[in-house]
């Protein structure tokens, strides 16, 4: 009789099997090293994300803590014009103190070194600010300016950067218009103010009773007027400022709340960490690709232990679950490690940030930072670790038997695709969480593909053209240290496509950067003016005219400026046009200060889009005002709509006659709206003067005899424009090249880690050749020149994309010719390729310095 | 009651678009305690006839059936278990696990069936095979003679019904191959064990009580010799 057919127990493959966690520890013992270094590559993506995402944290709780010092008071209400008498008398008697401001751009004058400069100058009365402190050197210099103040005497506050360009100190003299002030202190830092702000237009404060003496404001003149409040604790400032809103509007008033000021700055700033987590992301993606391509090195090594282990009965699952559990576990290690230096590396950031925070921020760990980093880079590891490690479920047990299978890991693998997808869902959703919009996370996961399908093609060329180019009469050295890239198993592309990613982040910033200052360069050369006169009142035309002639320089343009703003559109009221939702005109289109200008000739920059320039026929006729093209298309209005604009008090109607395209690349006084002659004349007004100087010292002597005779007259000189761009492109372009660093270090960590993982395939390499008869020199040699021709592809595949990449910018974004300095960008190939070099050697040490006997002993 | 039985055995490769045959319509039956060698030149057949008889791969047409399971039904993981319940391996490379200490790959079958008190087993068998004192050492620290030893305690920890040794003496020298075949036979006779041999050494498949002759992927002799199945031996 047949006995029965006996039972098959398939063992569950379960991840929580403590055996399999016994065997992945076990088999894990004499590769943790190696292991380890495949996950370094993600820590330091993980640490700027973290650290990213911790100094956000303590930003948000810092703005929120220090509210009020950002604004330095309970609230503040501005105007551009002064505040009409009935106005003033109403905004004097609310809260419990005020503050007064004027402000108003205006050249000042050192006499001690006969320096002019073009600053913002503030007339201020009162105690603000309220909240935070008015940083000043000295320290006691604030209550020697309050004191000044009151007793009537002529003291100054003076920007700390603007007294140290110019070499001043408190005791020495600046002259505001027509008085002359004793600087009694440096302003460091006022709240609300950042150091950039005091980039762009450094202050100088002096005391508000002697802002009629430096006859600086004239009518017409642009100016800003601000009251600072303080209210009673405990008054709800925001009730009160919405209960004002409507008759603030109506006489064109903006004020700001403590709880605006936070929410905008909180706003802003979010925008800005959330910018820096993508770019952070790319570098951990970056570090991704790398812990993909080393655990395919490592499962490959695997293969022969797994048909082993599939032999003695191991199960497809089960084996596969040995080397997740083993990747896990250190791709977890490498983000707990991450999070620490992440942790740590917030610390600096408030440095990186110093120039752009209007906030002090006090530094914690963020424990929820920690965790969502860990949690991201994790689950992204695992992802695209998954992908090498799918191949384990399909070992062949045979392999025991035949060394050359090859059939069970080949082929496609439907989980393989399922795996990408994941993985570009994950990507997808991490750049929504950061903003908001599927349009941009799509756009972001795209261009992604696109940078690296782009790199990899390049690298790919690179390396086919090397190898096919390559001079064949070139030494021995030469062409075993090129072979080496091509060796089996290779990580060549991915080198290139890591470290080229970092060469071309740090490249098109260093390109974009010259591109935006080359384009200001250009508007400097030529005939094109250089030094724009204004401020200049009716009364002083002919004079400065006069003036500028005397030091032979041209008058390029001389033209009026009218200030007014929009009151009606076809009879409509902004005000009701603004309620009406359906309109879709933006709100500040509506409520801007527009400045005008009348004449009946177009100018070089303009052209006639639609309609015709129409002159008055007689003083009683509608003007026919110019409008620029896309302006007409914001305001959604055509030829023969009708604007009415109140010019100080005076409503004017007009009818829209023609539009105008206009070239605002050209450094010309341009203008949205154009009048014709015969309506504005009488109108208070002031005028700007273009001219072209040729030297710094020619216009320093200008601008000195300028301030002397026309103290209200500012003078912008072009240079001194470029000086503040480069300047605050060097501090915005740190803060990206700081987080581009995390990318090019990566890239190096890949780097090292590839050539430890292919370090015994090396060893036997070297150990053939040294046996063959190759000596320890040669040996180096070869390495450094396959180092060399590594480093060379890869910053050469980064610097190709990114003259790409701004070659487009300029072209399509910033309509300017380009011709990218070749030398920066070869001290940047040079760089990259050194450090390259210096890496890949460092870690080959071993290779080179070891017997060869020994060597494949310890190895083996 | 056969503990493999081996049905028109065939396998064929496509190759270059033709279709190659490396076995052909094999056949034969083994009974529990039987010593087999399978011999033959190289490219004949032999180790490809092995791997369909241990699991390791699927026949084209014909079936095997091990210990009464019939093998070319089963799943990639069914067949491992059947693996790890009723089938031993050695092999002419060792194979150890080079990650694991030698005690640790003794353990590994044990533990796979969840067993306790794998440690002590495993000590045991390597006590058996004369290297007690080196379990701690990796495959790499040991001689290829202690290897193959480590191999052979490995082969017996799970107590297979079966086993199957490729070339087990390919990589020793002549007097090491000896003392392991030796061990072999040893063990396989006091286990019990069913043994099938892949082997060019026609000096080795003589001890083994039938032998089978292969050639381009046909049975061209089946020789039963003196020795004695050890199964029978022992009743």
């Amino acid at each position: 009789m047949d006995r029965p057919i006996p039972k098959i127990i398939v063992p569950k493959a379960s991840p929580f099997d403590p055996w399999l966690w016994t065997l992945a520890w076990r088999d894990s013992r004499r590769s943790r090293r190696r292991l380890f270094l495949f996950m370094s590559s993600i820590v330091l993506g993980i640490a700027a994300l973290v650290a990213i995402n911790s100094f956000g944290d303590n930003l948000a709780r810092s703005i929120d803590e220090q509210a009020k010092e950002l604004v330095g008071a309970d609230l503040v209400v501005s105007s551009g014009k002064e505040f009409a008498p009935d106005m003033y008398r109403f905004l004097r008697g609310v809260g419990l103190e005020r503050s007064y401001e004027t402000a108003f751009p205006s050249m000042i004058f050192f006499p001690k070194t006969q320096d002019t400069r073009l600053a913002q100058v503030k007339a201020v009365s009162g105690k603000f600010p309220y909240y935070g402190t008015w940083e000043a050197k000295p320290a006691n210099s604030v209550k020697a300016f309050r004191e000044g103040n009151q007793a009537k005497k002529p003291v100054a506050m003076v920007d700390d950067a603007l007294l140290t360009q110019f070499n001043i100190r408190p005791g020495d003299s600046v002259k505001v218009g027509n008085v002359s002030f004793l600087i009694v202190g440096r302003s460091v830092k006022i709240p609300g103010e950042t150091a950039v702000t005091a980039t762009v237009a450094p202050s100088v404060y002096i005391p508000q009773q002697f802002l009629p003496e430096t006859g600086l404001l004239q009518r017409g003149s642009r100016a800003t007027y601000r009251i600072y409040y303080l209210f009673n604790k405990g008054a709800n400032v925001d009730q009160f400022a919405k209960s004002v809103e409507p008759k603030l509007d109506k006489a064109g008033i903006n004020y700001d709340t403590v709880s605006e000021r936070k929410r905008d700055t909180g706003r802003a700033f979010e925008d800005l960490t959330k910018f820096l987590n993508l770019v952070a992301f790319v570098a951990l993606l970056l570090g991704c690709v790398g812990v993909a391509s080393a655990v395919h090195l490592y499962v490959k090594e695997k293969i022969a232990p797994v048909a082993v282990l599939r032999c003695i009965g191991v199960s497809g699952k089960q084996a596969f679950l040995i080397y997740l559990i083993q990747t896990t576990l250190m791709g977890l290690l490498g983000a707990i490690l991450g999070a620490i230096l992440g942790s740590a590396v917030q610390l600096l950031l408030p440095e990186v940030f110093a120039d752009f925070l209007p906030v002090k921020v006090s530094l914690a760990i963020s424990w929820i930072s920690v965790l969502q980093g860990i949690g991201i880079g994790l689950l992204i590891t695992i992802a695209f670790a998954l992908l090498p490690l799918l191949v384990i479920r399909k070992v062949s047990p045979l392999r025991t038997l035949r060394t050359s299978y090859e059939e069970d890991v080949t082929g496609p693998d439907p989980l393989q695709w399922g795996i990408y997808g994941l993985i570009g869902l994950f990507i997808t959703g991490f750049a929504y969480l950061q903003t908001h919009d599927w349009k941009v996370a799509l756009g972001f996961t795209v261009g992604l593909l696109v940078a690296f399908a782009i790199l990899t093609g390049l690298g790919r060329l690179l390396m086919v053209l090397v190898r096919k180019f390559f001079p064949v009469s070139w030494s021995y050295v030469w062409r075993q240290g090129l072979s080496n890239l091509y060796r089996p198993q290779n990580q060549t592309l991915i080198l290139v496509i890591s470290i080229g990613l970092g060469t071309f982040l740090i490249a098109t910033l260093y390109l974009t950067q010259t591109l935006l200052l080359g384009r200001v360069q250009l508007s400097a050369s030529g005939r094109q003016p250089n030094m724009v006169l204004f401020d200049i009142q009716t009364t002083q035309k002919e004079g400065v005219s006069q003036l500028v002639q005397q030091y032979k320089m041209p008058i390029i343009q001389n033209v009026p400026v009218v200030t007014m703003r929009l009151a009606a559109i076809n009879g409509r009221p902004v005000e009701a046009i603004q309620k009406d939702t359906a309109a879709k005109i933006p709100d500040w289109a509506l409520t801007r200060e527009y400045r005008v200008t009348y004449r009946d000739t177009l100018i070089g920059s303009e052209k006639i889009d639609q309609g015709k320039l129409q002159k008055m026929e007689s003083p009683t006729d509608t003007a026919r005002i110019s409008i620029e093209k896309g302006y007409l298309q914001r305001l959604k209005l055509k030829i023969g709509d009708k604007l009415t604009f109140n010019v100080q008090g005076a409503l004017i109607p007009t009818i829209v006659g023609s539009a105008r395209e206009v070239d605002w690349n050209r450094v010309q006084t341009n203008f949205l709206v154009v009048f014709p002659n015969g309506v504005l004349e009488q109108a208070p007004q002031f005028h700007v003067l273009m001219t072209r100087v040729d030297s710094a010292g020619h216009s320093a002597a200008f601008q000195r005899a300028l301030v002397t005779r026309f103290p209200n007259v500012s003078a912008i000189d072009l240079g001194l424009i470029l000086r503040t761009i480069d300047e605050i492109l060097g501090k915005v372009s740190f803060v990206i090249r700081f987080m581009a660093l995390f990318s090019i270090i990566t890239g190096l960590l890949v780097l090292g880690s590839s050539v430890v993982i292919s370090k015994y395939q090396r060893m036997q390499e070297s150990v053939l050749l040294r046996t063959l008869g190759a000596s320890q020199r040669q040996i180096l040699y070869i390495n450094l020149v396959e180092y060399l021709l590594l480093g060379l592809l890869a910053a050469f595949s980064g610097i190709i994309l990114s003259i790409a990449g701004s070659w487009a910018l300029a072209h399509f974004v910033f309509e300017t010719p380009f011709t990218p300095d070749v030398i920066p960008l070869l001290a940047v190939a040079a760089t990259v390729t050194g450090i390259t070099i210096l890496i890949g050697l460092f870690n080959s040490r071993e290779v080179l310095v070891r017997p060869p006997l020994e060597v494949l002993r310890a190895e083996a | 009651m056969s503990i493999l039985r081996v049905q028109d055995l065939t396998k064929t490769y496509q190759s270059g678009g033709r279709t190659l045959t490396v076995l052909d319509k094999v056949n034969f039956e083994l009974q529990p305690g039987d010593t087999f060698s399978i011999v033959g030149p190289s490219g004949s057949g032999k180790t490809t006839l092995l791997g369909l008889c241990a699991g390791l791969d699927r026949a084209s047409s014909g079936s095997v059936y091990l210990n009464d399971i019939r093998l070319d039904h089963l799943g990639e993981d069914e067949r491992a278990a059947v693996r790890n319940q009723y089938v031993g391996f050695i092999f002419q490379n060792f194979q150890l696990l080079p990650t694991l200490t030698a005690l640790e790959n003794v353990m590994v079958p044990l533990e796979l069936r969840g067993e306790k008190g794998v440690r002590r087993t495993a000590q045991e068998l390597l006590d058996r095979v004369g290297l007690g004192q080196r379990g701690h050492h990796y495959p790499t620290q040991l001689s290829g003679g202690e290897q193959q030893r480590v191999s052979l305690a490995r082969a017996f920890a799970n107590r297979p019904k079966i086993l199957f040794a490729d070339e087990p003496t390919g990589n020793l020298d002549t007097d090491t191959s000896a003392k392991v075949v030796d061990l072999i036979f040893e063990l396989n006779r006091e286990a019990g064990t069913t043994l099938v041999l892949v082997t060019h050494d026609l000096e080795l498949a003589s001890r083994t009580g039938r032998i089978i002759r292969i050639k381009g992927g046909v049975v061209v002799s089946d020789t039963v010799t003196a020795r004695e199945n050890v199964w029978q031996g022992r009743e």
